[in-house]
Formats: C-alpha cells, sequence, structure tokens
C-alpha cells in the first residue's frame, strides 16, 4: 500500500510539472499585464521599469525556474490586479468553492442514485420515463442557461431565492461557512442544483445502466431462487456491484465539479476561486491564474489518489490482487 | 438600561440621526475596485468607491463643472504659482485635523512614480505650506487648467498615511500589502465600514462632513450604500428586478427596454466623456494587415476620406446602438473645455463618392484590411466593427474584423502591431489637451506625448499646436485648440463615430443627478 501510494504520488509529479508549464505558456497570450497595470498615462520609463520590477524581461525559462523554485515554497507572489498575496486570496475563496461542490455533488448522489436504482427495476413505469426525459434537460442544456433560467424562476418571477452572492457567512477560524445561516442555505440552493444538475443526471445513466448490467447475471437469479427478498436482492446484492463506476466517476466528477464551478460562479456572482480566476484572466493576472491552475492540477491528482484507495476497500479482487503485484 | 436607551435616542436625535431615517441604498456594477488607495489606480471602477470617501480640493457638481471642496479658492498668483485657500474645522474620519500638511503631502504623494494618477499633477514641480491653511502649488510651467486637474487628486491625512507605513502609493511591486489597499482614512460623505473585495464593500454616511449643508445640489439621504459587483449581465439585472440591488450603474443596452417596462424602474440616460473613434496606421509604407503590397493606402488622405464616407453612421446609431449614442465629427464632446460646435461635423455618408475617392486614390477595386476590436471595453463594440466592415465592404474595402477581449487587444495596440483599431477615448481633466496630446501628438519620449497615437500619426504643425496648448491661457489657447480640431476634421487622422451615452438603471423611489463622467454622486441620491 505505501509503495503504491508513492509510485502514484511520483507519478503526479510530472502531470504537475507538466501543467504549470502549458499554464505558464499560455501566459503569453492572455495580455499584457504591465498594460493593464499602468492605466492610461505613463512614460516609456515607466512601462521599463515595471516590465523589469515584474521579471517580465526574463527569458521564458528563467521566469518559469524563478516561479517553480517560488511555487515548491509556497510563495505565489502578489497578485497584479489586488496587490494582496495570492495564497490568501485563494485561501479566503476556497471555502466558497469547496462548500458550493460538496453541497452539489451530494445533491447529485442523493438524488441521482435512487433514480437511477429505479429507473433500473422499473424500466417501464411512466415515472422512468418522466425521469429519462428530464434528465436529458440536464445533460443537453448548458451549465449557464440552467443558471439564468433558475434565477429567471425563482428570483425574478417569484421571489423566493437570492440570485447572486453567498448570503451572510460565519467565520470559523479562517474558513468562511454559509452553512450555518438562514440567508447562507438559502444562496446556496440555485448555485448547487445550477452545478449538481449533470452530475445528477449522469449518475443516474449510469447506476441504471449498470443495474440492467448486473440484474440479468446469474448469480442475482441465483439469489432469487434462492428465495431472498426483492429487497435483499436489489440493495445487497445488485447495488452494491454496480458502486465500483459509480464511485469512479463520483470521485472524477468531484474534481471537475470543483474545476468547472468557474460558470456557475460567475452567473451567481458566487465569491469562489473559480470567479476570482475569471476575474484574473480578465487583468492578466498572471499569479493567481498560475496558483490556480496548480492547484487545480493538484485536486485532481489527489482526488484520483484517494479513488484509486477507495477500489481497495470496495473492491476485494483488487486488495487480493493487487498484494501480488498481478 | 432604559434610560441608556433614552439617552440613546436623546443623542441620536440631536446628531439628527433616527432609526427611521436610515436609508440604505444596495448598489451594483459589473467591477470591483482593486485597491482603496486613492493615488494608485486612476480607474474608473476605484474612483466610483473612492470619490464617496475622500475629498479633492476641488469638487465637481453633478454638470461636472467646479465648485469648492477642501479648498474655498483658488488662484493663479504669478504664472508658475496656484494658491489654494483652504477650508477650516474639517476632520478625517479617524479624527485628525484637516491642515495644509496633509495637502502638501498628498501631492508630494500623487507625484510618486508609483502613482498612476501622474496625469493629474503632470505640470507639478512641488507644493509648498504657506501658512496652515494656505498652500502654494508651484508649477514646472505655466498651468492654465490645474484646477480641472485637481479636481481628481484626493487629500489622505499626513499623520495617519504615516503611521501606516504608506507615505507611498501601493506598489504591486513590493512583496508587501499595503494598508491602504483595504483601509481608508478621507474627509468625504461617506466612511468605509467594512470592505471583502469581490464580495461587498459597506459604506456609512458621514454626518461631519462639511458639504451636507452647502448651497447649490440637494443633499441626499442616503445613510448606508452596500455595493456588491455582479460580473454577469444577466445576472446583475436579474437582482435589480427582483429587489435585491437598488442602483446599477451600467446595465446593457439590449435590456434597457425590458427595464423601462418593469414598472418600478427607472432609467437614466445621459451622455459619457468617452468617444469612440477608427484610428489607423498612417506612418507605415506597407500595412502590416492588408493584401496591398509596397505602398501603405491609409497614407493617402483620400482613402481615409473614402472610409469614413462609406460609414453610415445613422445605421449604427439607430440599430447598433439602439438609439444610445450622439454621433459626432470630432473625438470629444461638448463638456470637454475647448469643443467647438463648428468643428464636429463628419464627412456625409455617401458609398458612391467613397468607390470615386478610392479608384482617384488608384484603388478602383478596392484593398483588404483588418480591423482591429476590442469585445468587452465599450458599449457594443464588437457590433459596432461588424457594422463598419460590411459598410466598407460593399464600398469594395474587403475587412475582417479581428475581435478580442481587452486585455490581448490592448496589448497588441500598444505594440504599434495594427492597421486598423477601434478606441474609446476618455477625457478625466475634461479639456481638450488631454486628447491631443495623448492621441495625436507625435510620440517623442515624453510623458503623456502620443502614448495612445498607435496608428503614428505625425504632424508638425499640430505638435506646435499642443505645445501651445500646454502653457497658453485664455483666447491665444482656445484658438490653438480650434486651429487643432480643424487640422483633425480636414486630415482625418480618425475617423469618428459617436460619444458614448451611459444608461443608469434604479428603483423608482431614488433619485440621483446623472454625470457625464459616469461617477454616482451619492452625497446627492435621495431615497423615498
Amino acid at each position: 500500500m505505501p509503495a503504491f501510494i508513492i509510485s502514484r504520488v511520483l507519478q503526479a509529479l510530472p502531470v504537475m510539472l507538466a501543467v504549470a508549464l502549458i499554464s505558464f505558456a499560455m501566459f503569453a497570450y492572455v495580455g499584457d499585464p504591465v498594460a493593464i497595470m499602468l492605466g492610461q498615462d505613463y512614460t516609456q520609463a515607466q512601462r521599463d521599469a515595471l516590465i523589469r520590477d515584474l521579471g517580465l524581461d526574463q527569458p521564458f525559462f528563467v521566469q518559469f525556474g524563478t516561479f517553480l523554485l517560488n511555487a515548491v515554497q509556497g510563495e505565489f507572489g502578489l497578485s497584479y490586479r489586488l496587490s494582496r498575496p495570492v495564497i490568501e486570496l485563494i485561501a479566503e475563496r476556497a471555502p466558497a468553492t469547496l462548500e458550493l461542490a460538496l453541497t452539489a455533488a451530494f445533491l447529485a448522489l442523493l438524488v441521482g442514485v435512487p433514480m437511477g436504482i429505479y429507473t433500473g427495476l422499473y424500466r417501464n413505469s411512466w415515472l422512468s420515463r418522466f425521469f429519462l426525459t428530464f434528465s436529458l434537460i440536464g445533460v443537453s442544456l448548458p451549465t449557464f442557461l440552467i443558471g439564468i433560467l433558475l434565477i429567471l424562476c425563482f428570483s425574478v418571477w417569484l421571489g423566493w431565492l437570492p440570485s447572486f452572492g453567498r448570503g451572510d457567512t460565519v467565520q470559523l477560524g479562517w474558513w468562511s461557512t454559509g452553512f450555518l445561516t438562514a440567508s447562507g442555505l438559502k444562496a446556496l440552493i440555485l448555485p448547487s442544483i445550477t452545478l449538481g444538475l449533470f452530475q445528477m443526471t449522469l449518475i443516474m445513466r449510469l447506476v441504471r445502466a449498470e443495474m440492467l448490467e448486473v440484474l440479468r447475471t446469474d448469480y442475482i437469479k441465483f439469489a432469487r431462487a434462492r428465495g431472498l427478498t426483492n429487497r435483499a436482492v436489489n440493495f445487497g446484492h445488485a447495488l452494491k456491484n454496480t458502486l465500483v463506476p459509480v464511485i469512479t466517476i463520483t470521485g472524477l466528477q468531484l474534481g471537475a465539479i470543483i474545476a468547472f464551478a468557474i460558470v456557475t460562479e460567475t452567473v451567481f456572482q458566487w465569491p469562489g476561486m473559480g470567479l476570482l480566476f475569471i476575474q484574473s484572466v480578465g487583468a492578466a493576472d498572471i499569479p493567481v491564474m498560475a496558483a490556480y491552475l496548480i492547484l487545480i492540477a493538484a485536486l485532481f491528482v489527489t482526488i484520483n489518489l484517494i479513488v484509486d484507495l477507495l477500489y481497495f476497500a470496495v473492491d476485494p479482487r483488487l486488495r487480493v490482487g493487487g498484494a501480488k503485484g498481478h | 438600561m432604559r434610560r441608556l436607551g433614552l439617552a440613546a435616542a436623546a443623542a441620536l436625535l440631536a446628531l439628527g440621526i433616527g432609526a427611521a431615517d436610515a436609508r440604505t441604498v444596495r448598489w451594483s456594477a459589473s467591477g470591483d475596485p482593486n485597491t482603496m488607495d486613492p493615488h494608485s489606480q486612476n480607474l474608473g471602477t476605484v474612483t466610483m468607491v473612492l470619490q464617496q470617501i475622500y475629498d479633492p480640493l476641488i469638487h465637481r457638481n453633478a454638470d461636472l463643472t467646479l465648485r469648492p471642496g477642501l479648498a474655498l479658492s483658488w488662484t493663479q498668483v504669478e504664472p508658475n504659482r496656484w494658491r489654494f485657500v483652504l477650508r477650516q474645522g474639517v476632520k478625517f474620519h479617524e479624527g485628525e485635523d484637516f491642515t495644509a500638511d496633509d495637502v502638501v503631502f498628498s501631492i508630494t504623494r500623487a507625484l510618486q512614480p508609483t502613482s498612476n494618477y501622474g496625469i493629474f499633477v503632470d505640470s507639478v514641480d512641488r507644493a509648498e505650506k504657506v501658512d496652515d491653511f494656505t498652500v502654494d502649488v508651484i508649477t514646472k510651467r505655466p498651468d492654465p487648467i490645474l484646477p480641472n486637474k485637481f479636481a481628481s487628486v484626493y487629500i489622505m491625512s499626513k499623520s495617519w498615511s504615516e503611521r501606516h507605513n504608506a507615505t507611498r502609493p501601493q506598489n504591486t511591486r513590493q512583496r508587501e500589502e499595503m494598508h491602504t489597499v483595504r483601509a481608508t482614512n478621507g474627509t468625504g460623505a461617506f466612511r468605509l465600514a467594512s470592505r471583502e473585495p469581490d464580495v461587498r464593500t459597506v459604506l456609512r454616511r458621514n454626518d461631519a462632513w462639511f458639504g451636507w449643508n452647502e448651497p447649490g445640489q440637494t443633499p441626499g439621504n442616503v445613510t448606508e450604500i452596500v455595493y456588491r459587483p455582479i460580473g454577469s449581465d444577466a445576472t446583475r439585472i436579474a437582482a435589480l428586478l427582483s429587489g435585491e440591488v437598488d442602483f446599477v450603474l451600467d446595465p446593457p443596452l439590449q435590456d434597457l427596454t425590458r427595464l423601462r417596462n418593469a414598472g418600478n424602474i427607472r432609467v437614466l440616460e445621459g451622455p459619457e466623456v468617452r468617444t469612440i473613434f477608427l484610428a489607423m496606421d498612417v506612418n507605415r509604407d506597407e500595412l502590416l494587415y492588408s493584401d496591398v503590397r509596397g505602398r501603405n493606402p491609409l497614407k493617402d488622405l483620400r482613402v481615409r476620406q473614402a472610409l469614413y464616407h462609406a460609414i453610415d453612421i445613422q445605421a449604427i446609431h439607430r440599430t447598433t446602438m439602439r438609439g444610445q449614442s450622439i454621433v459626432t465629427g470630432t473625438f470629444f464632446p461638448p463638456q470637454v473645455n475647448g469643443y467647438t460646435e463648428a468643428e464636429d461635423v463628419r464627412l456625409p455618408y455617401d458609398p458612391a463618392r467613397a468607390r470615386a475617392l478610392l479608384a482617384e486614390a488608384g484603388f478602383p477595386n478596392g484593398f483588404g484590411v483588418t480591423l482591429d476590436c476590442p469585445n468587452n471595453r465599450y458599449i457594443n463594440d464588437e457590433q459596432i466593427c461588424q457594422a463598419i466592415a460590411a459598410m466598407w465592404t460593399r464600398v469594395g474595402v474587403r475587412t475582417s474584423v479581428k475581435a478580442q477581449p481587452l486585455g490581448p487587444f490592448f496589448a497588441q495596440i500598444q505594440r504599434d502591431d495594427t492597421s486598423i483599431y477601434l478606441l474609446g477615448w476618455g477625457v478625466p481633466t475634461l479639456d481638450a489637451l488631454y486628447s491631443f496630446q495623448s492621441l495625436l501628438a507625435t510620440r517623442n519620449g515624453a510623458q503623456g506625448d502620443g502614448i495612445w497615437n498607435y496608428g503614428r500619426y505625425s504632424n508638425p504643425r499640430m505638435d506646435a499646436l499642443v505645445e501651445r496648448m500646454k502653457t497658453q491661457s485664455g483666447e491665444a489657447r482656445m484658438e490653438a485648440i480650434r486651429e487643432a480640431l480643424r487640422i483633425y476634421r480636414e486630415d482625418v487622422p480618425h475617423i469618428p463615430l459617436h460619444h458614448q451615452m451611459i444608461p443608469w438603471a434604479m428603483r423608482n423611489n431614488i433619485t440621483i443627478p446623472h454625470a457625464a463622467n459616469n461617477q454616482p454622486y451619492f452625497r446627492w441620491m435621495v431615497v423615498n
């Protein structure tokens, strides 16, 4: 097991390095931070001085090397746009994104799995057909449109829920949470539905397909022949065996939810990391963009690792096979 | 306990503010100020919050004329010396007394190289304290429009800045965060109560502000301002319609009709001091982005005139801008000192004349060219470019539009890497010099000269006139401006399009004077 973890971490390093290199190379095309920082009026001398101070006059690989060296020490510098330490900015925004992503993922699982089971067991009921049609909407409509439609319905027409922001938050140490206030919880509803809808339909369809697959297998027939209750067959035998791919997909999708919360955060002015990233792109705020992309890469790598470890817990075959190294 | 309550109520009454008078206005726009430092970033989004908190020596009325601020009077006692007599008895929000030392300190601070407000003190050599309430500003050359510029220079407390180690404007290059990035201490009508960047900024009324009882403008009754930026247009408008926001500074044009029909929303419209125009590379011998080899068609006046004649500006006004623009033949609007109506004349829309001029210049079959355009900087910028490209193509100039977000767009044109580009130009000093100097003077390395002249237009006569505008005053200066405007009209260094209109949207119970610099003056906002 420790050997397995170490090998995965070692595999992750080149991935992170590649992400850093690619994102850094991209920055040449997002615009000129110097122009944005100087505004309308400056002299060539001021411009040259700023370029020198920011180290932008050095060759690409020197800049990249300096960046890596600092990043390894956890030093991402000062945001060009907000003149504040990047780490501090990201730490301020992370709770908002993580709370939103976890709520969305939780929602997707809580609704998606039962819907999947139901549609798998009762393939021809009208409710199943409704669920399937409904899930098409989740898969086919783009996130921003869903968000705007929800805002139109529940904020503008009905006036029930806030259209933007995070409501009131409570500070628990450095973590700001919206879970503890009524307005914070209300503000969470629309964005988490918007963000979780796609995952929900995905999980539902996955569970359904797996259930259909498993229900056809011999051991289910045998279980039924043994006279077990439907409940024991469906949940004890069938559902358990559908969980492996569901865990993989959910895990990977959690990373995706965090990374692609950008769109939802923009629509709902959710003060998370995604919104920070978009605002930074607009201002060519290279330090923030670099830190964000590396962070997201690290997050994906970590989640993949956790998913791999969960396999050991769920699938007994891996425990035996893994020890022998295939 | 009860006595305490009574005492508090009495104290509140004595101050003239009761609970019933608490009036909060919830305000939104797309961008958040990126600093609270008053001399760091010369950006509209920064100013819109800071001007509520800090006072300059000279204030502006809503029609942008000047009125006394922290200075009661100002006179040019010598050609190179302006004297300011200061207001007495003013206190900063944290209790410091306002004196001449603060003025000298603030002007000196704005002169630091890390300040982005250099344009407003470009002619200043130094500031001198005469006595506690008189300050002299010594200029490097006679500067007739210094008061106009000083309406944008905010006054900070010297002792407060020194205590917080913020005697220079914030500098991103430093590896530390400065106190002034998040904290303020002004003398203005509102004080900063709390701030979460990009999320929420709360301002509270400063009842001690000297301006509440000044004649001239009806004072407002807002006691609290809550600013929350919303980047997405649709969400910002939804928040206004659903009543979560009271005032939106930048409603998108396509939503105006809907807002007007909403019943409880008022849309206030007015001109902005910003002009949209096309500028052309008139310097290179061969254009970078054209199919003409060996010569630059845009160097030929007839070609520039042809492109001008080919634009149906009324169609753009009607369709692209939905009536929200003021068509112009010059490059700054009437609010700017030096504006001359006689020179505000367009070449008429005349496609036949355009074709004839092109043929005359040796391009009977036209030519191909790329028009560079931002797509998120000005109102409907990309659509304007698309419309113009179609009009030019119709007379034979096959135009392709290259539209980009403002980041890459400005980076590109600032390398002179363009053949024709669309630009919008605002005039914060409200004086013609600013436009002539930045856009049309030959770029020579001096502060401000030609720094936004990416077509590299260069005309010795224009340069001479710009020099005269810098130093002369009175009729001689007006004469220089008029001549420069005539050259602008006849020489076609740009193709002017229109002045932008700026709509503000608010709930029905709010009144506020519209200001052409797009600055909401909350001190004059009344909430019923």
